[in-house]
C-alpha cells in the first residue's frame, strides 16, 4: 500500500516534476519541483487511487546556508485510503525568489497554515486569499522562525509614531470580501 | 438578506390584514401600530463589532471580529496568536528532553496527551519505537485516557457554563478533580505533569493506584451521568445546541479537522483505531460518531468518548504487565539516581544526557497521536546534535479553529460563544 502512493504518482509525473522520493521511518516522501506544485497536488487529491482530501499539515523548514534554503513540507492523509504521504517542495530565498503557490485552493486547511508559514518564515503564497500574519501582530518586524532571527530578539509590541502607518487589519479585511467558492 | 431587514414588519403584515385588524378580530392598538410602522422603518446598518480576547464568555483567548447586521453574522475574522510563545523557536535550543515541559503547556488541558505524542516521534526518529518496554506503553495508555477524560469534560461544562448551566461547571469540575488527583498521584503534578519520557515513563504506577483509579472512575461515571441528566432533556440546551454551528463533513475535511469536531460531523476517523499505536490495539472501545454536525453531535461524541475511555483504562488496568517503565539503553534512558550518586560511569552517562542531550541520528519523522482535540502531530527535524534542527507541532486546535468563521456566519451573536465553545479550541495549543 504504501509504495503505490508514490508508483502511482510516478505514474502521472515524469522526473521532471518529481524529483526525489525517498522513505524513512515509515513515512513516504515526495520532493517536488516548484512549477509543478499545484498539478502534482491536484493529482494527490483527485486520483481515486490516492485521494489525499486531507491537508494535515504545512510547515516550512528553514536551511539555512543551503540551496534552496527553504523546504515547504506538506502532510497529507487519504481517509479513504489511510495512506500519508510528505511532500517537500524546495523554495530559495531572495527578493522576489522565495515563492510558492498557495494550495488554498484544493484544501481550505491550507489558508490559515500557510499565513502561519508566510508569518513565522516569510514566504509568499502565490494565489493566498488573505495573505497576513496569523500568530505575531501587524507591527512585528522579519519573520520569528528563520535560523537567522536571534532566539532572544525583542521588538516594541506597540508602533512607532515615526513608522509607516498600515492599514488597520479590521477594518481592510472586513471591506475586503472573500471569495469562498474554492473548489 | 433583505427577507431580514423588515423581520419584525413581515410578520406583522402577516398576521394581521391591512387594517390593522388580527383574523377580523382585535384592532391594532395606537402603539402597535406606531410600533409596526417604526419597524418599518427601522435602518439595519451593517456593525462591526469586536469579540474577545478577553471575553468573559469564551475560553480561550481568541479574537473574533463580526460585521453584523442586525443580530445576524455577515462575516467574521477570527483573530488568533494572544497565547503565542515561541514553543519551535524555544524547542530549537533545548535539548530533546528539555522539550517535555513546553509540551505540557501546549494543550494544558490534558498535557498526558502531548507528552506521549512527542515521546512518540523522537522515538520514531531514534527507531526504538517497538522496543519501549510493554509496561511503560500501558502506563502511557492509562494516563493518556484520563487526560482524555479531563480534556473532554472541561470542553463540556465549560460551554454549559457559558450557556448559563453553572450547576454542571461545579459537577464537572469536581469530576476533573478527582482525575487530577489521579494524575498528581503519578506524576506529582496535577496540571503540567512533564511525566513521559523518551523510551518510556519516567516512574512507575504508586502503589494502589488500581484501586484508587476504579474508585475515582465510579464517582466520576456519577458526575458525568448527573451532567447528562441536568441538560440532555434541557430545553434551553437544546435550542442553543442543536441544528446550531453545522460544520459539514466535506468542509470539516477540507479544513482538516480532526477529532471529535470530525467525528461530530460523521466520519469515524480516530487515529487509535485506524492506525492503532502504542498498545491500543490490545484494547475492545467503539469510536462515537455523530452525523449532524453540530453543537450538540459534538456534545454527544464527547460525552460518550469519556465513556470509552474509561472502559480503556480499565481494560489497561487488568491488562498491565509487571517490568520496566523505560527502555533500558544508557545512551536514551537517564540512569537511575543511585547510579548518578555511587558510579562514576552512571554520573558521566547522566552528565552527557543533561548537558549534550540524545544524540537522535539525522532525519525527519511525522508521529501522529490522537490529541484531545483531534489528531496530534509532531514532525521534528535531526540534524544529528543533541537538540532538535526543528521540531514542529500539528496542533489539532489549530485546524478546528480555521473553520469556526464559518460556522459563524449566518448565525446569531448569541450563536458564536456555544459555537466556539463546542470547538474546544486551547489557546496554548493553537498558538504554540
Amino acid at each position: 500500500m504504501a509504495e503505490s502512493v508514490l508508483t502511482t504518482l510516478h505514474k502521472h509525473h515524469g522526473d521532471d516534476a518529481i524529483l526525489q522520493t525517498a522513505s524513512y521511518v515509515g513515512d513516504e516522501m515526495a520532493l517536488v519541483e516548484r512549477a509543478h506544485l499545484l498539478s502534482v497536488m491536484q493529482t494527490l487529491r483527485d486520483t481515486p487511487s490516492l485521494a489525499f482530501n486531507m491537508l494535515t499539515d504545512l510547515t516550512v523548514v528553514d536551511w539555512l546556508g543551503q540551496d534552496p534554503r527553504f523546504e515547504v513540507v506538506y502532510h497529507l492523509y487519504s481517509l479513504a485510503h489511510k495512506h500519508r504521504l510528505r511532500v517537500k517542495v524546495g523554495v530559495p530565498e531572495g527578493e522576489g525568489e522565495c515563492w510558492i503557490d498557495s494550495v488554498s485552493g484544493l484544501w481550505w486547511a491550507a489558508n490559515w497554515s500557510e499565513r502561519e508559514a508566510y508569518d513565522l518564515y516569510g514566504i509568499d503564497f502565490r494565489g493566498h486569499p488573505d495573505l497576513r500574519r496569523i500568530l505575531m501582530y501587524e507591527e512585528f518586524v522579519g519573520h520569528p522562525l528563520r535560523k537567522d532571527y536571534p532566539q532572544n530578539g525583542r521588538q516594541p509590541l506597540i508602533r512607532r509614531p515615526d513608522a509607516v502607518p498600515t492599514d488597520d487589519q479590521t477594518t481592510r479585511l472586513l471591506t475586503h470580501s472573500h471569495d469562498r467558492s474554492v473548489r | 438578506m433583505a427577507a431580514n431587514t423588515d423581520n419584525v414588519a413581515t410578520r406583522l403584515a402577516e398576521t394581521y390584514d391591512s387594517s390593522g385588524r388580527q383574523a377580523g378580530e382585535l384592532p391594532l392598538s395606537p402603539s402597535m401600530e406606531a410600533f409596526a410602522e417604526e419597524a418599518r422603518r427601522l435602518p439595519t446598518e451593517e456593525m462591526i463589532v469586536n469579540m474577545g480576547p478577553s471575553h468573559p464568555a469564551m475560553h480561550g483567548t481568541v479574537r473574533v471580529v463580526l460585521r453584523i447586521d442586525g443580530e445576524l453574522i455577515k462575516d467574521a475574522d477570527v483573530q488568533i496568536g494572544y497565547l503565542h510563545r515561541g514553543f519551535e523557536k524555544e524547542c530549537e535550543s533545548s535539548t530533546w528532553s528539555q522539550i517535555f515541559p513546553y509540551v505540557d503547556r501546549l494543550n494544558y488541558v490534558s498535557p498526558m496527551l502531548n507528552n506521549v505524542g512527542f515521546a512518540m516521534a523522537v522515538e520514531k526518529l531514534l527507531g526504538i519505537t517497538d522496543d519501549i518496554p510493554e509496561r511503560a506503553e500501558y502506563i502511557r495508555v492509562i494516563v493518556g485516557e484520563i487526560s482524555r477524560i479531563a480534556d473532554h469534560l472541561t470542553c463540556i461544562f465549560a460551554s454549559l457554563a457559558e450557556l448559563g448551566g453553572l450547576t454542571a461547571f461545579f459537577y464537572g469540575n469536581r469530576a476533573r478533580e478527582h482525575l487530577w488527583e489521579l494524575l498528581e498521584d503519578v506524576s506529582g503534578a496535577r496540571l503540567t505533569h512533564s511525566y513521559a519520557r523518551i523510551g518510556g515513563v519516567s516512574w512507575d504506577l504508586t502503589e494502589g493506584f488500581e484501586d484508587k483509579c476504579r474508585e475515582k472512575f465510579k464517582k466520576v461515571r456519577g458526575y458525568v451521568s448527573d451532567i447528562r441528566k441536568l441538560v440532555e432533556r434541557n430545553r434551553i440546551f437544546l435550542d442553543r445546541m442543536e441544528g446550531v454551528g453545522v460544520l459539514p463533513m466535506a468542509d470539516a475535511i477540507s479544513y482538516g479537522v480532526t477529532g471529535p469536531c470530525l467525528r461530530g460531523s460523521g466520519v469515524a476517523y480516530d487515529v487509535r483505531k485506524d492506525h492503532p499505536y502504542s498498545v491500543y490495539d490490545h484494547f475492545d472501545f467503539d469510536v462515537p460518531v455523530a452525523d449532524a454536525g453540530d453543537n450538540l453531535a459534538r456534545y454527544l461524541v464527547r460525552i460518550e468518548e469519556i465513556e470509552q475511555s474509561a472502559r480503556i483504562v480499565e481494560q489497561a488496568l487488568v491488562q498491565i504487565p509487571p517490568g520496566p517503565v523505560i527502555i533500558d539503553d544508557p545512551i536514551i534512558a537517564l540512569p537511575a539516581k543511585r547510579e548518578v550518586y555511587n558510579s562514576i560511569e552512571g554520573m558521566i552517562a547522566h552528565f552527557k544526557l543533561i548537558m549534550d542531550g540524545i544524540r537522535v541520528p539525522p532525519g525527519e519523522a511525522y508521529s501522529y497521536t490522537e490529541g484531545g482535540n483531534g489528531e496530534l502531530g509532531f514532525y521534528v527535524v535531526s540534524d544529528g546534535s543533541g537538540r532538535p534542527y526543528k521540531c514542529r507541532c500539528r496542533p489539532p486546535s489549530f485546524y478546528t479553529t480555521a473553520a469556526l468563521r464559518q460556522m459563524i456566519i449566518g448565525a446569531n451573536i448569541a450563536d458564536v460563544v456555544p459555537i466556539f465553545g463546542s470547538l474546544n479550541m486551547i489557546g496554548g495549543e493553537c498558538d504554540r
